[in-house]
């Protein structure tokens, strides 16, 4: 018999190498900006030199006269063209949600903002007609700081939106005041989120063909969200849904700054049926530090009480955000994304939060690579050092005093979240043999005895997130537009080869592999012969694509479930052929036999033909191995971890060198751990960058004064450390696959660990905060200040 | 217009250029070689990172003129006879790129390490890619392909493969 040597070994669970990689390797990519097509034209956008000015003249005139130029157009020639783009999170009653043309027409609003464009026949015609615009700005003050922003007096973004603020909201979870109470301690702490700058490697881009006498419409575009842009630029235009077609091909990197509906992939689009010629805008880097989304940039105002002997009780947290000039796509509900993640992983009595969203004159803001739960977990985690420290307790002590122990699980938090599963044990207590904590601690203390110049400090954040976005009942209670679910189509074609469709988008994660293991064990169908389909609304027409670390919790699921269709057709049409009893058919490695014969089998493959033949199918039984499956999770999934950081601090410098990062993540079962290892690498990567390196900085006239890649510091591989991972593994309760999200727990967990260990290195100092990013200035300034306080004001 | 003639992945192409036409814009509009992306106009991210006559350049801050005469190699030109480079496996098997828009480059310049420093510890890895940006794999196994390309390299070489040593076309 050959049914063992035959049977494939399972896939999930094993380090796959990608499929994705031969073609990206050898640069056989489908990038938007590779794409050509017979008469192109280039598109270039005028924007706005000014943070805040009245546009009171724009004269496209002599552009048109240059070289190479087709066509040249101001905002209000346009303007007929479009409605105001999307912002599809209401988020409160009160919130304000501005007008927000693709190309302004009355005001500029920050600099960056779109007032003209060019179209020319290649980018380096377009690029100089630009200069023959003209346009004539009337200046107005730059509302810049968000605090000056909501006094009285301030200049207005917007006309009608009195005191900047764009919305607000309060939620309260049992009585905080009640806990300050008795014998507590009271901190409070203002910590600053600054703002950052996604740095995607590949620039947006957008192309755009049309064919006239159907009105079909083409559109590719360096997106997250290929089905978002087709519905939106569909509800923009007027233009019929099912006449658009957009395809996100290869897309180098997202991190939230994708998952947009932006006003180019309006633009484009609008040209080309204009002009009647495919048209083709790409962003230059400096350009997209402009036009496309920041990240972050909250005040974090927090109040904790907390016992003496280190139990904590309240916790309340106000937030300042700065929307920038305009609501992008989910602009107001990044920080609320975050609303249930404050309290981490402790067990406090009394939570509040408020949240206020603050227009200025810059970039939007949107979502970051963890899209409100980096912020929450930066605070709860840095409050939870810096009370140990008050208490002089060790912080891991301090933590364990208060999470909630694997025998509570579930447990509903005081915020009103069900965390499914967990081991906040099992993490730390590997984390810490990992980092050698012990002996760290010892050497830090003949460290801080000797005086030595270099101090070592520890961090910690044992963090938990809520991912997988998202359920369509929770989305639709909170204001959002659309649902939550994800959607998977298999066909296991003639040839016993099989598709299987989704409805996610990747731009580097991996789904034509990890998908391939899923449906292979599940179909018993080698995974080198299964292809996934997606970023295409023509091939892959349902779906909500890929952001908030949903592709596995969410369309693996639906994979899984489909796939399980698929054999139960199978099953029936296996039962059929072999005259058997369907309830007595076997299914294994991807064949069926009767039970008790097995030598009466049909493999999955002889099916699919049996099935596409359709010469004899049983009674009811439809021709075609396939299946559809559409997944809308209960509940989100909760990923949980614990990540140790040791920094050395260069005293007299301000030098921060990472000595060693460990990351203990529990993501669930995983299907393919090199990937989600992979996963974790970037995610810390870009955490640590917020912690030591990354800030959008502006001036008070509301120029982005890091403005290029040279002003922006995206780190290179001698500013990182390697890292060391492990992992624990709960399966969720809460869906079939017992997985979690991970595509954003680096990100959520590693920035207070990094802070922590810098203050840690130099707390006995007399330093209690550094401002991110902590740079060799910052920190030598906190030295500085701390010793003058404690020296009398000696430097 | 300046008339230039240059050798890309082994196919020589003449044309008329504009003096101010950039070395990758060249490669990818006029040539149609966009495995070469741009990732930056800053000369910061190296993702247009590509050979020029054996030692790695950013082809943003190349003009198509000043390649006149030169060899270049591409990405889609590192292969030999369709066998990968040892730098391109070792970058799929160490699972080295995720989007892999900044791997073009990544690999071209990592070609270049190992030709000037064939056994380079981690830390001269990370510092020899200093100029090459990635934003997704936090460069852990980035290193570790260089690390395991730069091993098969020195095993190859020692059989008598010419694939490491003295880069090419440079001069003292």
């Amino acid at each position: 018999m050959t049914e063992v040597a035959d049977r494939p070994a399972a896939a999930v669970g094993q380090p796959m190498l990608r499929k994705e990689d031969a073609r990206l390797v050898t640069g056989q990519t489908t990038w938007t900006d590779n794409i050509q097509l017979p008469g192109m034209l280039y598109c270039a956008i005028l924007r706005s030199p000014m943070a805040h000015a009245r546009i009171a003249r724009v004269d496209v005139s002599a552009a048109k006269e240059r070289p190479g130029v087709v066509a040249a157009f101001s905002g209000a020639d346009l303007a007929d063209s479009w409605s105001t783009l999307p912002t599809a999170w209401i988020v409160s009653a009160d919130m304000k949600s501005p007008p927000h043309l693709p190309l302004a027409t009355d005001k500029a609003r920050y600099v960056g903002d779109g007032v003209a464009l060019v179209v020319a026949t290649d980018r380096y015609a377009a690029a100089d007609a630009l200069d023959a615009i003209e346009v004539d700005y009337d200046p107005l003050p730059a509302v810049v700081d968000m605090t000056a922003a909501q006094q009285d007096g301030s200049t207005l973004v917007h006309d009608d939106v009195p005191d900047n603020r764009c919305f607000t909201y309060r939620e309260d979870w049992g009585d905080h005041e009640a806990t300050k109470q008795g014998d507590v301690l009271t901190l409070s702490r203002r910590y600053i989120n600054q703002r950052l700058i996604p740095n995607a490697m590949e620039p947006r881009s957008v192309v755009a063909t049309v064919t006239p006498a159907t009105g079909e419409v083409t559109v590719w575009s360096a997106t997250q969200v290929p089905h978002f842009v087709r519905i939106f630029l569909a509800l923009n235009t007027g233009w019929p849904e099912q006449k658009i077609r957009v395809i996100a091909p290869d897309v180098g990197g997202g991190f939230g700054s994708k998952l947009e509906v932006y006003a180019e992939e309006i633009i484009v689009p609008v040209l080309a049926r204009r002009l009647g010629r495919p048209v083709k805008w790409t962003e230059s880097r400096s350009e997209g530090y402009l036009a496309t989304i920041h990240g972050r940039d909250l005040i974090q105002d927090v109040e904790m009480t907390v016992t003496r002997d280190g139990v904590v009780k309240g916790l309340k947290v106000d937030l300042t955000v700065d929307m920038g000039a305009y609501l992008q796509l989910l602009t107001p509900c990044i920080p609320l994304l975050g609303r249930y993640m404050y309290p981490g992983i402790y067990k406090f009595v009394a939570h509040t939060l408020t949240c206020q969203g603050i227009f200025t004159n810059k970039t939007p803001t949107d979502a970051y690579r963890g899209a409100g739960r980096p912020e929450a977990t930066f605070v709860i985690e840095r409050v939870m050092d810096d009370a140990a420290a008050e208490l002089g307790m060790d912080p891991i002590e301090f933590r364990r005093r208060n999470w909630i122990t694997n025998s509570e699980f579930p447990y509903t938090t005081i915020a009103g979240l069900e965390y499914d599963s967990g081991n906040y044990e099992a993490a730390t207590e590997r984390a810490l043999a990992l980092l050698e904590y012990d002996k760290l601690r010892t050497e830090q203390a003949e460290r801080r005895q000797r005086g030595d110049t270099v101090q070592i400090g520890i961090g910690t954040s044992t963090y938990t997130e809520m991912c997988g976005l998202a359920p369509s009942r929770w989305l639709g209670e909170t204001g959002y537009a659309a649902g939550g679910w994800e959607a998977a189509t298999i066909r296991v074609l003639p040839t016993g080869r099989a598709e299987v469709v989704v409805g996610t988008s990747p731009h580097g994660q991996s789904h034509a592999t990890t998908f391939a293991q899923l449906a292979s064990d599940e179909l018993g169908i080698p995974f080198d012969d299964i292809d996934v389909i997606y970023g295409d609304t023509l091939t892959a027409p349902i779906g909500l694509d890929t952001y908030g670390s949903r592709s596995l919790a969410v369309c693996g699921v639906a994979i899984q479930k489909a796939a399980q269709r698929v054999v139960e057709k199978a099953r029936q049409v296996a039962a059929h052929l072999l005259e058997a009893d369907p309830g007595d058919m076997e299914f294994e490695a991807g064949a069926f036999r009767v039970r008790g014969a097995p030598e009466s089998q049909k493999s999955i493959q002889e099916l699919a033909f049996a099935a596409f033949a359709a010469h004899s199918m049983p009674e009811g039984v439809e021709p075609v191995l396939s299946a559809d499956a559409i997944h809308d999770p209960d509940v989100f999934s909760i990923p949980h971890g614990t990540h140790l950081c040791a920094a050395e601090v260069d005293t007299e410098t301000g030098a921060v060198k990472l000595r060693s990062y460990v990351a203990v993540d529990d993501v669930g079962v995983v299907v393919n751990p090199v990937i989600v290892d992979g996963q974790v690498h970037g995610g810390v990567a870009q955490g640590v960058a917020q912690a030591l390196y990354e800030e959008a900085v502006y001036d008070d006239d509301g120029n982005l004064v890091s403005g290029t890649m040279v002003d922006y510091l995206v780190p290179a591989a001698p500013d990182l450390p390697p890292w060391t991972l492990d992992r624990t593994v709960t399966p969720s309760t809460t869906n079939s696959l017992g997985v979690k999200g991970v595509g954003e727990t680096g990100t959520i967990a590693s920035t207070p660990a990094v802070v922590n260990a810098v203050i840690d290195a130099v707390r006995h100092l007399g330093v209690t905060d550094i401002r991110m990013p902590c740079s060799p200035e910052r920190v030598w300034r906190a030295i500085k200040d701390a010793r003058g306080a404690t020296t009398g004001g000696a430097a | 217009m300046v008339q230039i003639s240059v050798m890309v992945d082994g196919v020589r192409h003449e044309d008329d250029v504009e003096p101010r036409l950039l070395l990758v814009h060249y490669l990818r509009d006029r040539l149609g070689k966009t495995g070469t992306p741009i990732g930056c106009d800053t000369s910061n991210c190296g993702t247009c990172t590509v050979l020029l006559d054996g030692s790695s350049v950013k082809s943003c801050t190349v003009l198509a003129a000043q390649a006149d005469g030169a060899a270049i190699t591409t990405i889609q030109g590192l292969a030999n006879d369709g066998q990968w480079h040892p730098v391109q496996q070792a970058f799929h098997e160490c699972h080295a790129l995720q989007c892999g828009y900044c791997t073009p480059g990544m690999i071209l310049a990592s070609v270049d390490l190992l030709s000037r420093n064939p056994d380079p510890s981690d830390e001269q890895i990370r510092e020899g890619l200093e100029g090459n940006l990635c934003r997704c794999t936090g460069y852990h196994n980035i290193v570790e392909a260089v690390r395991t390309a730069g091993t098969a390299m020195r095993a190859g070489s020692d059989g008598g493969s010419a694939t490491t040593g003295v880069p090419e076309g440079v001069s003292a």
